[in-house]
């Protein structure tokens, strides 16, 4: 399912743009430990496509993706 | 312009290795993608049924087994696939992904020339990965990873006989038209499928014995230009390979040829003051797209359908290149008004203006016609141009259009940014 969530990222002196932190139902604040790979991609189970981010998570990947301005995961449904 | 320059088979010395990318049922595609639950359903995007708009757009795979085509009415489709889902279009999403599209192609040519949103031909001779084949099935692998959609591509020599590859085969594929095998695949398919074919030229060479590709390419010129006059020689010269038009560089804006708007009311019309109220709102939409491009035009067209859906078009051409909202929307009322007597209750109706100059080119103005007065209009148009820029649309109209909202409350020039392109 695809899930809209809030991002802290920081744009690098690069200009590259990279996310810091997410934030699951705006309670709870998770620090990306490590960004393993970015590039372009679509999400078939999400639904959607944009630059996809393979990042570590209190040690386990998750992808994020960046549609134009928001920012998305593929959440498990409740 | 001379449209035989497009068929000069001596222009290249050697063969140019050309793609044509063709987005598979685009925009079902792309709903397809952001609707993971309907993937397995017959999906299509249409158009509102309620403003009258309720045509087929795009269909996806499932739904073409069904028999679904574009173009025909909703409750058609529905007749034939009673558990269609349709959706209503999204163009800025459709646009977004043509943008992506066209990031993938830059990344091995810049000479890339679109054809709509959901195609575009790619000239790779001079690059670097100059593979035909391997380009072809790369391209067509990341667009699946990146934008989730799938692309059908043909290769080949010249632009037409590339179109026809990528249609050739669908979805996800890819079709090499080769010297050596153009005959076996080209030649032996309808004649209807070489690009400028359509239903008209397809008759007339039905009635001359003309049937398949092959059959255009062996025929003798003279009987094709006796039939169709210039444009026997150019599908002549296209089934036979000899298409020499380059790929539009990327940075390269297509020549502008035409400007129209046209609408399918919600209301049927029944008067002139109705066709006359949709017409204002048409031809302001038409002469601002002409301001903002920098051209003057010289021929006003119109086109209306009525409620059996027979069409007709008029035109005509003007004294002066001009364009004044007021001068062609008179002139297009006045065209109106002289050949059409509203027997039906009307449909559509649309307005195209070409014959362009360019607005800095200087023009011959008329000895009859007030100048002053040119002057004032053009200072009209360009304080409403300015005015509707800053504060929308519907800031200022004229009083005629306020006698029926449902008739006049629309807008042509910022609802409708997708505009057709012709090969041409």
């Amino acid at each position: 399912m695809k899930k809209y969530i809030k991002v802290t990222a920081t744009f690098d002196c690069d200009g590259n743009l990279l996310p810091e932190y997410i934030y699951w139902n705006d309670d709870k604040k998770y620090a990306i430990d490590r960004i393993t790979d970015i590039r372009y991609a679509a999400s078939l189970k999400a639904g959607g496509a944009g630059i996809r981010y393979t990042c570590r998570i209190l040690g386990r990947e998750r992808y994020l993706y960046l549609e134009e301005n928001r920012w998305f995961v593929d959440a498990k449904e409740d | 312009m001379n449209i035989l320059n497009s068929v000069d088979k001596n222009k290249y010395k050697n063969d140019r290795i050309i793609l044509h990318s063709d987005c598979n049922s685009f925009y079902a595609s792309v709903e397809c993608l952001h609707h993971p639950e309907l993937r397995n359903k017959p999906v299509a995007v249409s158009g509102d049924a309620e403003n009258r708009h309720g045509i087929i757009l795009a269909k996806n795979e499932i739904a073409k087994k069904y028999n679904v085509k574009t173009g025909e009415a909703i409750w058609q489709a529905k007749q034939k696939c009673p558990e269609l889902v349709t959706l209503p279009p999204r163009f800025e999403l459709y646009k977004r992904f043509s943008k992506m599209a066209r990031r993938i192609y830059s990344d091995y040519t810049d000479r890339i020339e679109s054809f709509g949103l959901d195609e575009a031909w790619l000239d790779i001779t001079h690059s670097p990965k100059n593979d035909g084949l391997k380009t072809a099935l790369e391209i067509k692998s990341r667009i699946k990873e990146e934008l989730g959609i799938t692309v059908s591509i043909g290769v080949s020599f010249n632009k037409i006989f590339a179109k026809f590859g990528s249609d050739y085969k669908k979805p996800d594929a890819v079709t090499c038209i080769t010297r050596d095998n153009y005959k076996d695949i080209v030649w032996n398919s309808p004649a209807g499928d070489l690009l400028y074919v359509g239903r008209a030229t397809r008759k007339k060479l039905n009635c001359i014995g003309i049937y398949t590709i092959g059959d255009i390419a062996n025929a003798p010129l003279e009987i094709l230009r006796k039939h169709l006059g210039k444009w026997g020689d150019l599908i002549y010269g296209f089934a036979n390979g000899f298409d020499s038009s380059p790929v539009a560089h990327m940075d390269e804006n297509t020549e502008v040829k035409s400007i129209g708007n046209s609408t399918t009311t919600p209301r049927d019309m029944k008067t002139f003051e109705d066709v006359k109220a949709v017409m204002y709102v048409l031809c302001d939409s038409v002469c601002r797209r002409m301001r903002e491009q920098g051209f003057l035009a010289k021929t006003v067209g119109i086109s209306v359908r009525d409620n059996e859906l027979n069409t007709f078009t008029r035109q005509c051409t003007l004294e002066d290149y001009t364009n004044l909202t007021k001068v062609i929307t008179e002139n297009a009322v006045s065209l109106f008004k002289r050949s059409c007597n509203i027997q039906r209750p009307l449909r559509s109706v649309g307005v195209s203006v070409t014959d362009f100059v360019h607005d800095n080119i200087p023009h011959q103005i008329s000895l009859l016609n007030s100048e002053e007065k040119l002057k004032q209009n053009e200072q009209l148009d360009k304080t409403l141009d300015r005015l509707k820029k800053r504060f929308g649309n519907y800031v200022v109209r004229p009083a005629a259009l306020l006698r029926d909202k449902q008739l006049s409350s629309f807008n042509p020039k910022d609802d409708h940014t997708i505009h057709p392109v012709g090969y041409l």
